[in-house]
């Protein structure tokens, strides 16, 4: 009797259960760092989930630095299924199925985009996930030692930037007047992939063939030890990354550093900075016929090959990517949406970030969409840290990257 | 007596079955991974290869044996476990003949020299990193203060002064684990032999030398073999300290590894490096472990 009674009551809530529709569950992995902020996720969150009710969202947060292990070793699994990944993990992400390509955006969309951004998602013609952080570096200078150095305004070229460190270092106005992020780190293939750029080079030409003997490339590493030997540079720079270079120039140690959008709020906080109202941001130099080059630091939603709610995964990317977000939280990020760039909202939360953001956005340089990116940033990274070290001539160390670049190209 | 006998098998079953769960982890976490890599090191795991699954037999092993990064970071593994090992066992044995005196405090001392030990990994080295910071780290403020140092200078920019600086902050991790074993090794010897030994006329090194080093001597060998094969392994101070950085000069047989499997995804590769670095490991206890018996027989 009392097991008939069980069994009923189990009968009944189980039929109970399914009057009501379940929600599809998502994972998402997302980072805890610059850009957008866990509180802007997860009111994003919400507002979607209030927009649908049936997709229930669940939020992980990793450093940047753990981002790429857990989203390759969860891949297989599905154990997520949107991943915050990066522009140089695209090529290798697609290659080896770790995530999936992603429906088109529309024409219209698409063209709203920046379009740097757009390209760090793509390979081989498909696309593998939505632009969604916006970042790129720029050129941070402190105004108070411009002026006292007589510059009233920030270099336009590398070579006027060279000039202006060295009367800035024969005053005394700082002991070393530029900082850089050139530990043996991902930062120190973004500083260069900005020095080679603007010097008119490339690393790969289109078709993904190496092109690191390129007289650009020698010219952005002459660069970067001409003004280490000068005393221009900080010397500590071969092992500091971003955060450190920030450190130091919010600390007044530094005219000028290159740096992602973070670095201007951190100027302006009172409680960390010691330069508040002497932050001034700028467009990156060029040289000769370049205006400007930045690197891309975007990064895309992707949806995880092994993730069995993809429709509802990319309907979540979507939102999260849309304009009605992006405008709703400006103030850690800046957005994908060229169009954005002229609203009100957005303008008001930094002008002058916003300002320089437009123009320098137009010259965003992706780091090379090669499957084997990993492997050849950092061989490029000891390279340049011996030629820095003066272990190694500035072409030779770039005669050795091209070696490994092509033996990695043509590795099956 | 049949009741009896029922009841122990039951009881056999019983113990059997609660088992089960247990030994299902250990196989399944244990031993499924480590076939699972074995296998891997005999095919082409490059996750973006098109050749991917292919039987490469002894190939991987090949390649990495005749790659000279291999050398190099076995080199630096090397150096890193063997000075990083001889300061600590020198160190450690100081400390713990201090900690074996008697004086006002020593109790205290004697916790408070397992807190280094006590710390993670991960604590450890972000710590030793700031210490380490050229721009705002306490060294060079202590060492300029000092005058020891006339400015500022980049601790971790050097290939090799970097890897002097990681060992430092491992030996100040790592020797309380010396000090412990040592401060228990002492407290064995007996009070006697040393008073035989002072009438005898034996000085303090004398008896150090005669008494202490080989009444310690095998609890050295174990606290070696021990040590050893953790710093083989060691990864969290170097993946936070220096990333492997500079210009190559910290990196270290795992750290290497870890590069292969989870950012170039070359897991073949990393396979037969994991491999090659438990070979090694274990070739090292086996050595250990024989001189060990050899000295106890002498």
């Amino acid at each position: 009797m009392r097991n008939k009674t069980i069994v009923i009551a189990i009968v009944l809530l189980a039929s109970a259960a399914g009057l009501f529709a379940a929600p599809v569950s998502i994972n998402a992995l997302f980072m805890k760092q610059a850009g957008y902020q866990e509180e802007d996720i997860i009111g994003g969150t919400r507002d979607f989930q209030a927009a649908f009710p049936n997709i229930n969202v669940n939020l992980t947060f990793v450093p940047y630095e753990q981002l790429e292990e857990k989203i390759i070793t969860s891949a297989q699994a599905g154990s997520y299924d949107v991943v915050l990944s990066d522009g140089p993990f695209t090529a290798k992400f697609a290659q080896a199925g770790i995530v999936k390509s992603v429906p088109p955006l529309s024409a219209a969309d698409a063209k709203d985009i920046f379009e740097g951004a757009l390209s760090s998602t793509m390979y081989k013609g498909k696309s593998y996930g939505m632009p969604w952080l916006n970042d790129c570096k720029y050129l941070f200078y402190n105004k108070k030692i411009l002026q006292a150095a007589g510059f009233p305004n920030p270099p336009k070229t590398w070579e006027e930037l060279a000039a202006q460190a060295k009367v800035i270092r024969d005053k005394k106005l700082v002991k070393f007047p530029i900082v850089w992020s050139w530990a043996q780190a991902e930062c120190l293939t973004c500083d260069f992939t900005v020095l080679s750029a603007a010097f008119g080079g490339a690393m790969f030409d289109k078709d993904g063939n190496p092109t690191l003997t390129a007289s650009g490339n020698k010219k952005a590493l002459d660069y970067m030890v001409a003004s280490l030997k000068d005393g221009l540079t900080n010397p500590s720079s071969l092992e500091l990354t971003e955060g450190d270079v920030d450190s130091t120039f919010i600390k007044g140690d530094a005219a000028f550093a290159l740096n992602w959008t973070f670095q201007f709020a951190e100027g302006q906080d009172a409680s960390k900075s010691s330069v508040v109202g002497q932050v001034g941001i700028a467009l990156i130099p060029g040289s000769g016929s370049v205006r400007s080059a930045t690197v891309n630091g975007g990064q895309p939603l992707s949806i995880s090959t092994g993730s069995r709610h993809a429709a509802e995964a990319w309907q979540y990317i979507l939102y999260m990517s849309s304009k009605d977000f992006q405008k709703k939280y400006p103030k850690n990020a800046l957005p994908i949406w060229k169009s954005l760039y002229d609203d009100p909202v957005v303008i008001a939360t930094a002008p002058e970030v916003v300002k320089i953001a437009k123009d320098q956005y137009s010259y965003l340089v992706n780091r090379p969409v090669v499957p084997f990116y990993s492997e050849f940033s950092t061989d490029l990274q000891v390279r340049i840290q011996e030629c820095l070290q003066g272990k190694k001539a500035s072409d030779q160390a770039l005669r050795e990257v091209q070696a490994k670049a092509l033996e990695l190209a043509a590795r099956k | 007596m049949i009741d009896i006998r029922r009841q122990r098998l039951s009881e056999q079953r019983f113990a059997f079955l609660i088992l089960l769960p247990a030994a299902v982890v250990i196989f399944g976490v244990v031993l499924f991974p480590l076939g699972t890599t074995f296998v891997y090191s005999l095919q082409n795991m490059e996750l973006i290869s098109e050749e991917k699954g292919k039987f490469l037999g002894l190939l991987n092993y090949a390649r990495v044996l005749g790659a000279p990064w291999f050398w190099q970071a076995l080199a630096r593994t090397l150096y890193f476990s063997v000075v990083s090992l001889a300061v600590e066992t020198v160190l450690g044995l100081l400390i713990a003949l201090l900690l074996n005196t008697r004086f006002a405090g020593v109790g205290l001392l004697r916790v408070l020299v397992i807190v280094p030990w006590a710390t993670p990994g991960i604590v450890t080295a972000s710590v030793w990193r700031w210490i380490y910071n050229p721009e705002y780290g306490v060294l060079n403020a202590v060492l300029t203060r000092l005058h020891i140092l006339g400015e500022y200078r980049a601790w971790l920019s050097d290939p090799f002064l970097a890897m002097n600086m990681v060992i430092v902050a491992d030996v100040w991790k790592m020797t309380p684990f010396a000090v412990i074993f040592f401060l228990a090794g002492l407290q064995f010897i007996s009070a006697s032999l040393y008073e035989a030994a002072t009438v005898d006329g034996a000085g303090v090194f004398g008896r150090f030398w005669h008494i202490t080093l080989p009444a310690l001597a095998p609890t050295i060998a174990i606290v070696a073999v021990m040590r050893t094969v953790e710093k083989f392994k060691a990864f969290d101070i170097f993946y936070v300290m220096t990333r492997g950085g500079p210009a190559n000069g910290t990196k270290v047989l795992v750290y290497e590894a870890y590069l292969k499997a989870f950012s170039n995804l070359q897991y073949s590769i990393a396979s037969t490096l994991s491999y090659l670095i438990a070979l090694l490991v274990l070739g090292l206890t086996v050595a250990y472990v024989k001189a060990l018996r050899r000295g106890e027989m002498a």
